[in-house]
């Protein structure tokens, strides 16, 4: 492992490639997951009428939406496990090449 | 009877605490006669982990078996033995019994325990699987001083190790007691003393596959009176809900929750509004504060963050959490239908009967289902959800005390005291003896804590973790800057501040308010009392006299319970850090003290310069997010 250069990875333009991709996706399905979690409490202290408005025999839309807050939970993770084999497979070419980026010989 | 329920369940503490808070209106749940079953269920159950421990303990050869099981766990174990840690007694009789009492309210207050896992998802397993070893301490040991951050992060690993345990110690006292009715005192030592031979002889093997099998069990429980309770008012789906309004029990007891409110409604209305927000969270801004506790803090929980050192990869780490998401998820829809069918099937009132708090509705339903409190069957259901609440608290505190006791000697004995040179032998034999400190902490903790109020204990635990220890993980993987001042001063001022405004807030005991409140029963009943004696003097109607004569025994006995209420808290004026009335309107402090634990990371990261932490970023990002040079898996 000592000969590895680290910072010469760091700035091989397939890691920053990864980073950048990466940075753009997580943080952005981070912010949206949060958004949509605390619209719920939000929502129910502030919007209760929409809450109590029945859709579907007494089902209403307060019970939908916190329902809905289990799939899309669920959709966050299943989009995330197939975005990521992307950068699994991006890593993983970066790591094999690991040993020779900017080694100086 | 509304007003006092509502105050007697500490407004937004959490399941486990919830079993405390209630304890003195505890009834026996299994008669004498069926005492056989549950001993022999629990005999069986407990008997299969042994079994577990027996084939881990010969397994566990290294420290590395020890701490982590060698990193040999697969991802789809690893998911089910994170849901067998998260999923505490508080989320499977809290929160079933929260439904059962306050509908909408329950269900909702449910769904952050998921939500918490996108961000462990998402920012936190793999690379806590790439960067660590054996504890959060050696994630953030990788590029700051090993020795300062590893001891500041042992004490906040402990710190909030101790709150979560000693709430599920003093729950699982409660609840022991309970179901099958042996002291408070040898409940604790019987969950302490099976946790401690799961841990000192199969380490994480045993702890992992303990924890699986209760998951399971929870599970499969679970599943089977949900499709029991379908079976009776139709599949999920709006007939089912219509049932669930139509329900005359749960109709009166939203009758109760509303009061004079309740007056001009009619029955399906009131059964509608058990489906509607309101009737048990009041404060959005303590309810919204929690979620960032809880979204937070699970990703900062060191039992959680642990159980990523298990899996061999990051790959392992993201399946790991995915099948947690699906199993702890899918757990929660099912509370919704063994709170809502509890309700019909069992009753507010019957559920109230046995535990203020609630935490009795699925046990309960159990027995109903099984054919009611005379049936053979029905008892054997009880039996069998009363050990597989038991293998719950035993399973959540064996992980708790694992993470203590590796900080302990992974950390401080290894790290600091021996200077990272300790034989493998020595650092095995310091884990196990570490394990036997905190285990027996643990338990002297759980006796003394006996009828104390824990209810903030787990809401502090997350908020502790959601304002330390995220912070300084999350900024030691993500910002370039970030160095060993910051993630002292991070550590220190995010458990400062979260204890602090907790010491301070509402959830403390103000003798003061409580005789207000008090001596406002006596002063209201007193006259009633006078007014109702004289009028059954003159009241010459057999039938009026008996009416009045209860009404008055009723207010007698009211304004006694006052008065000794009263007397209980003698001449005590102070809370004890020596208020009178909370400083801090909050019930949870991640508020404000989330977003001072991650300010103080950046201002301590900025004043403090650290050459080192930042040529070392390079190496801490690329690993991280490739995975190269990890800690390989050992074979098994």
């Amino acid at each position: 492992m000592a000969t590895i250069n680290w910072a010469a990875i760091d700035s091989d333009p397939r890691f920053r490639d990864l980073h950048d991709r990466k940075t753009r996706f997580l943080w952005g399905l981070m912010a949206f997951s949060v958004a949509y979690y605390f619209l719920l409490p939000i929502g129910a202290a502030y919007f209760a009428d929409l809450y109590k408005v029945k859709v579907w025999g007494p089902i209403n839309v307060g019970l939908l939406f916190a329902l809905s807050q289990f799939l899309v939970a669920w959709a966050i993770a299943y989009i995330y496990a197939r975005r990521a084999s992307q950068f699994d497979e991006m890593a993983e070419k970066i790591a094999r090449d690991a040993d020779t980026i900017g080694v100086r010989k | 009877m509304n007003a006092r329920t509502r105050k007697v369940v500490p407004a937004l503490g959490l399941g486990a605490a919830l079993l405390v808070g209630a304890e003195p209106a505890f009834a026996q749940a299994v008669a004498p006669q069926w005492r056989y079953l549950t001993f022999g269920v629990f005999a069986a159950i407990i008997g299969l982990t042994m079994y577990v421990t027996y084939l881990a303990a010969k397994r566990v050869k290294t420290s590395a078996d020890f701490y982590t099981a060698g990193g040999g766990v697969s991802g789809l174990q690893n998911g089910w033995a994170i849901a067998g840690d998260y999923l505490s007694a508080a989320s499977f009789l809290g929160i079933a019994g929260l439904i059962s009492l306050y509908g909408y309210d329950g269900f909702m207050y449910s769904v952050g325990w998921l939500v918490a896992y996108i961000t462990v998802l998402l920012v936190i397993a793999e690379p806590c699987r790439n960067i660590g070893k054996y504890t959060m301490g050696d994630i953030l040991a990788f590029r700051n001083n090993p020795k300062t951050v590893k001891a500041f992060m042992a004490v906040s690993t402990i710190t909030v190790s101790t709150f979560y345990l000693t709430a599920q110690m003093v729950g699982g006292g409660v609840l022991v007691k309970t179901l099958i009715g042996i002291d408070y005192e040898y409940s604790v030592i019987a969950v302490g003393i099976l946790m401690l031979g799961y841990v000192i002889f199969g380490g994480m093997v045993a702890t992992t596959w303990v924890q699986i099998i209760k998951a399971i069990l929870l599970v499969v429980a679970s599943l089977v009176m949900v499709f029991m309770v379908w079976s009776q008012y139709g599949f999920g789906g709006p007939e089912y809900f219509q049932k669930v309004i139509g329900d005359p029990k749960i109709q009166a007891r939203v009758g109760s929750l509303l009061g004079d409110a309740a007056n001009n409604l009619t029955g399906s209305e009131l059964g509608q509004r058990f489906l509607e927000p309101g009737l048990y969270l009041k404060s959005p801004i303590d309810q919204i504060s929690l979620g960032m506790a809880l979204v937070l803090g699970t990703a900062g929980m060191p039992h959680i963050l642990m159980r990523f050192f298990t899996v061999p990869t990051a790959q392992q780490a993201r399946i790991s959490v995915i099948w947690a998401m699906a199993i702890i998820g899918g757990f929660y829809v099912l509370t919704l239908f063994l709170g809502t069918g509890a309700a019909m099937l069992v009753g507010p009132t019957n559920i109230i009967a046995a535990d203020r708090g609630g935490n009795m509705a699925a046990p309960l339903l159990a027995q109903f289902l099984g054919g009611g409190p005379d049936s053979m069957l029905g008892n054997l259901m009880l039996s069998f959800v009363a050990a597989v609440a038991f293998a719950t608290i035993v399973a959540v505190v064996a992980g708790l005390v694992l993470a203590a006791a590796s900080a302990m000697s992974h950390d401080i004995w290894v790290g600091i005291v021996k200077g990272e040179h300790a034989t493998d032998e020595e650092e095995k034999r310091a884990a196990r003896i570490c394990t036997l400190i905190v285990g027996a902490l643990a338990i002297v903790i759980g006796i003394l804590a006996q009828g104390q109020n824990v209810a903030h204990l787990v809401a502090l635990a997350f908020a502790v973790a959601a304002s330390a220890n995220l912070p300084v993980v999350l900024l030691t993987l993500y910002w370039k800057r970030c160095n060993t001042g910051g993630v002292v001063a991070g550590l220190v001022v995010g458990t400062l501040t979260a204890i602090g405004l907790v010491l301070v807030s509402p959830n403390m005991t103000y003798p003061m308010q409580l005789k207000a409140a008090q001596q406002k029963i006596v002063d209201a009943n007193a006259p009633v009392i006078e007014k109702l004696t004289a009028s059954v003097a003159t009241t010459t109607d057999a039938a009026a006299q008996d009416k009045i004569k209860k009404d008055l025994a009723a207010a007698q006995k009211a304004k006694a319970g006052a008065e000794a209420a009263l007397a209980k808290i003698g001449a005590e004026t102070t809370s004890l850090v020596g208020l009178e009335k909370p400083l801090f309107e909050l019930r949870n402090p991640g508020l404000i003290s989330i977003p001072l634990g991650f300010l103080a990371v950046l201002i301590g990261s900025l004043l403090y310069r650290d050459r080192r932490a930042e040529e070392m970023w390079d190496e801490l990002y690329v690993r991280s997010n490739t995975g190269i040079g990890r800690a390989v898996a050992a074979a098994h």
